[in-house]
C-alpha cells in the first residue's frame, strides 16, 4: 500500500484518495437482500451471521430490560442503543480478541461482543459505583461520559501499542455530536502523525440530545473530517451489519498492517429518547421514527438469514429465549443492589496511602457510627 | 558541582528514561529543541524519537494520549510548555487523568508526570506567568508538588515518575537558573514532607517554589531589624504536611503564606484554615497572606507591582508582630 502518511503536509498526498465514497457503503437491503462488493468481502460465514444475529437480539433485549429497570426505579437514568445494535455489534465484531474498545457511555452492544456483564456496566446508571468490569480483562476501557474524551485515550494506547510493535488496534466509539468536541480532533491530529493504529468509530444516530446533525456541523459529511489529518474518512450505513463489518474490518486491517488510523462514520438512528430522562416528542416527529423503524438493522439480518434458510423458528425461539435469561440475569443483579460501603470511597482515590484521606475517612466512619447509633435509639 | 534548576530537572528524567525504558518524555518542542527552557535538552538524542518526542501543538492531546499510553502500560512524563497553556487540557487533568483510577475501583493506575514551568517574575506577561496550582490542589486524585531548590528539583521529579499515581510538578520557571553547589543524584526526604529552610523564632513564612527563595531573602532582611523568620518549604501541595506546618506556628505563634497565585482561594486560605484549626491556641496573630492580587497577571512591566516580593513580606510581618 501506497505510504499516503509519509506525504502528508507535503502537498503531494493525493487528497482524493482519502475522501469517503459519494455512497455510504450498503450491503444489505431492508428485504435482506444482500449485493455484494468485491471492495468490502463480508467473509463472514454462516455461523457467524447467526452469531452477530443472536448478539444483536440479546443486546437489544437486555437494552429494554435497562430502560425498564429505570422506569421502576432502579437506575437513575440509562442511555439506550436502542436501533444501533449493527453499528455496534458489527463493528465490534471487527476486532480481534486482543484489540481495545474505548466506548462512549451508549455502546452496550459493543461490551456484549466483548463479554462485559452488562450489570457491571449499569451500576454506574444506578449509582451503586462508577464502574464494576475489568479494563483489561475484556479489553473494554470504562464508559466514559465526557464527550469525546476517550478519542484522546484510544489515541495514547495505540500509540503505545505502535511503540511496542504490539500489533493491536484500538477502536474508539463517539456520535456525531462529539465530531464538534476538540478532543476528537486533537486525537485524529495525534494518531495521524504517529500513525497510531486507531480507528475513530463515530455513529451518526443523527441527534446530539436534541439537536440535528444540520445544526451540529456544516461539513459535506462527517467522514469528510478525516481529510483534514491525513486520515481515509469511511462511510458505512450502520444500520447494515454486513455494511459496518465489512468497512471496520478494512479499516481495523489496514491499522494493524501499519498503514495509519482511519475515520468511519456509521449512518444509523437513535430510536430511543437520549437518555431516559429525555422527552424526545420535543424534537423529533413520529412520522421521522416510523420512517426510522423501516431500517432496523435486527430485521434487515433476519430477513437475510430467513431468505437464506439459515434462520428458522427453533433458532429464532432459542435466541430470544436466551436474550431473556441474560436480561433477567441483568434484573437479578440489579434490583434493589445494594450500594458498597461508604468507606470505599476513599480506597481508590490514590495508590500511596495518604494521612489528610484517612483523616477523613475516620471523620465518615464516625459519622456512620453516630447515625447507627441514632437509628439504635429511634428503634 | 554547580548545578542550575534546569539542569537537576534534565538529570532527573535523564536518570529516570535510563533506568526505566517505560519512561516516555513528550510535549510541545521537547524533542529537537530541548524544550523551550532546555529542560529536556538531549533526550531526544540520547534516547530516540520514541523515548522523547514532539507532539503536535495540543495541550488535551498531549494529556489524553499520556492517559492512553499509561493505560496500555507507559510511564509518560507530559511537559505542558508554560503554566497558562494547561487551561486546555483541563478536563482530561480533572475529568480523567485524576479521577480514572477512582473511577475503575483501582484497576487502572496511571502512572502519568506532568511538569507545568510556572509561575512570574522573567517578564514573559500573561498566560506565561501564572500560578494555576490551586486548580490541581482541589482536584481529587491529583498530587500536587512544587520544587523550591535544584536538590528538590531532582529527587521530586525522580520521586514523581516513580510514583503510581499521576503527580502535577509545578517547576518556578524563575528559578530554572537558581544555582547549588550539588553532586547529583541527590536524595531527598519524600516530598510529602515539609522542610524546614532556615529556623526562626517570631514568624513562620510557609512557602513553596518561586517563593523559597524570596522568603529566605526576607528572613536575611528581617535579621536586620531584629526579627527571626522560620522559613517552612512545604515542597508538596497536596497533600500538604499540616504538622509541619501546625508544629513550626506552635514554636512562633503567628504564620505568613506566601505565593504568587492571587489571594483569594490561593493555598494560603487553605493554610490559614488549618492553621487555626489545629493550632487556634497557640496564635498571637492572623495567619496573613503575601500573594499576588485578585487582577489577571499583568503586563511584564508592571509584575513588579503584583509579585510578593522580600518588601511585602516583610510589611506583613511587621504587621503580624504588632498584634
Amino acid at each position: 500500500m501506497v505510504d499516503d502518511l509519509q506525504r502528508a503536509g507535503s502537498g503531494q498526498l493525493d487528497p482524493t484518495s482519502l475522501l469517503p465514497p459519494a455512497e455510504p457503503v450498503h450491503l444489505l437491503d431492508p428485504d435482506g437482500t444482500l449485493h455484494e462488493d468485491p471492495d468490502h468481502p463480508v467473509g463472514l460465514d454462516d455461523a457467524a451471521l447467526l452469531e452477530l444475529h443472536r448478539t444483536m437480539i440479546i443486546t437489544r433485549r437486555v437494552d429494554r430490560e435497562a430502560i425498564n429497570l429505570q422506569r421502576q426505579g432502579q437506575l437513575g437514568v440509562y442511555a439506550s442503543c436502542l436501533g444501533q445494535e449493527a453499528a455496534q455489534v458489527a463493528s465490534a465484531w471487527a476486532l480481534q480478541d486482543e484489540d481495545w474498545i474505548f466506548p462512549s457511555y451508549r455502546e452496550l452492544g459493543a461490551a456484549i461482543v466483548r463479554d462485559v456483564d452488562p450489570a457491571d456496566l449499569l451500576h454506574l446508571f444506578r449509582g451503586t459505583w462508577l464502574s464494576d468490569h475489568d479494563p483489561y480483562e475484556h479489553r473494554f476501557a470504562l464508559l466514559s461520559i465526557p464527550i469525546g474524551t476517550q478519542a484522546l485515550h484510544a489515541t495514547g494506547f495505540a500509540m503505545g501499542a505502535r511503540f511496542d510493535d504490539n500489533p493491536i488496534v484500538t477502536v474508539v466509539y463517539f456520535g456525531d455530536g462529539g465530531t464538534s468536541e476538540g478532543d476528537p480532533h486533537e486525537a485524529m491530529t495525534f494518531a495521524g502523525v504517529m500513525r497510531a493504529p486507531v480507528v475513530f468509530f463515530v455513529q451518526n444516530n443523527q441527534y446530539a440530545i436534541s439537536v440535528p446533525l444540520a445544526k451540529q456541523t456544516a461539513a459535506p459529511t462527517l467522514a469528510h473530517k478525516a481529510i483534514g489529518y491525513g486520515l481515509p474518512g469511511y462511510r458505512c450505513d450502520g444500520n447494515d451489519p454486513l455494511a459496518t463489518y465489512a468497512v471496520t474490518r478494512r479499516a481495523v486491517e489496514r491499522a494493524r498492517a501499519g498503514h495509519g488510523p482511519a475515520l468511519i462514520e456509521a449512518l444509523t438512528y437513535r430510536m430511543e429518547a437520549h437518555t431516559t430522562s429525555d422527552d424526545p416528542s420535543r424534537y423529533r416527529s413520529d412520522e421521522e421514527l416510523e420512517a426510522a423503524a423501516l431500517t432496523d438493522p435486527i430485521v434487515r439480518l433476519r430477513n437475510h438469514l430467513r431468505n437464506r434458510d439459515l434462520l428458522d423458528d427453533a433458532t429464532e425461539r432459542r435466541f430470544e429465549e436466551e436474550a431473556a435469561e441474560r436480561a433477567q440475569a441483568v434484573r437479578d443483579a440489579i434490583y434493589d443492589a445494594p450500594h458498597g460501603d461508604p468507606l470505599e470511597l476513599f480506597d481508590h482515590v490514590y495508590v500511596a496511602p495518604r494521612a489528610d484521606l484517612a483523616a477523613q475517612r475516620d471523620e465518615l466512619r464516625a459519622e456512620l457510627a453516630r447515625r447507627e447509633d441514632d437509628d439504635g435509639g429511634a428503634a | 558541582m554547580t548545578v542550575t534548576l534546569a539542569q537537576a530537572i534534565n538529570r532527573a528524567l535523564t536518570d529516570a528514561m535510563a533506568e526505566d525504558d517505560r519512561v516516555l518524555v513528550f510535549g510541545e518542542d521537547v524533542g529537537r529543541l530541548g524544550g523551550v527552557f532546555r529542560v529536556t535538552d538531549g533526550l531526544q538524542s540520547r534516547f530516540g524519537e520514541q523515548r522523547c518526542f514532539d507532539t503536535p501543538l495540543a495541550e488535551s492531546g498531549i494529556i489524553g494520549t499520556a492517559i492512553g499510553l499509561a493505560i496500555y502500560g507507559y510511564r509518560p512524563v507530559a511537559e505542558m510548555q508554560f503554566d497558562g497553556f494547561t487551561y486546555p487540557a483541563f478536563e482530561q487533568l480533572v475529568s480523567h487523568l485524576a479521577k480514572l483510577r477512582n473511577r475503575s475501583r483501582g484497576t487502572l493506575t496511571l502512572p502519568v508526570t506532568v511538569r507545568i514551568p510556572y509561575g512570574g517574575g522573567i517578564g514573559a506577561g500573561e498566560h506565561h506567568s501564572e500560578s494555576p496550582e490551586s486548580y490541581w490542589v482541589h482536584t481529587a486524585g491529583l498530587t500536587v508538588v512544587s520544587p523550591g531548590t535544584p536538590d528538590d528539583g531532582y529527587a521530586m521529579v525522580r520521586e514523581a515518575i516513580a510514583s503510581d499515581d499521576p503527580v502535577i510538578v509545578m517547576e518556578p520557571k524563575r528559578r530554572y537558573w537558581m544555582k547549588a553547589d550539588i553532586e547529583l543524584p541527590v536524595t531527598a526526604p519524600p516530598a510529602h514532607e515539609a522542610l524546614v529552610r532556615r529556623e526562626g523564632t517570631d514568624v513562620t513564612i510557609v512557602c513553596y517554589g518561586p517563593m523559597v527563595r524570596t522568603a529566605l531573602d526576607a528572613a536575611e532582611a528581617a535579621e536586620e531589624e531584629g526579627w527571626s523568620l522560620e522559613v517552612l518549604d512545604l515542597r508538596s501541595l497536596s497533600p500538604m504536611d499540616t504538622e509541619a506546618i501546625v508544629a513550626s506556628v506552635q514554636r512562633t505563634g503567628r504564620a505568613i503564606v506566601v505565593h504568587e497565585a492571587g489571594r483569594s482561594l490561593g493555598l494560603g486560605a487553605e493554610v490559614a484554615a488549618r492553621v487555626q484549626e489545629a493550632a487556634f491556641y497557640h496564635l498571637e496573630a492572623p495567619v496573613l497572606r503575601a500573594t499576588g492580587f485578585d487582577t489577571p497577571y499583568p503586563p511584564a512591566k508592571l509584575e513588579g507591582y503584583w509579585l510578593p516580593d522580600v518588601d511585602r513580606i516583610l510589611d506583613l510581618v511587621e504587621r503580624s508582630l504588632a498584634y
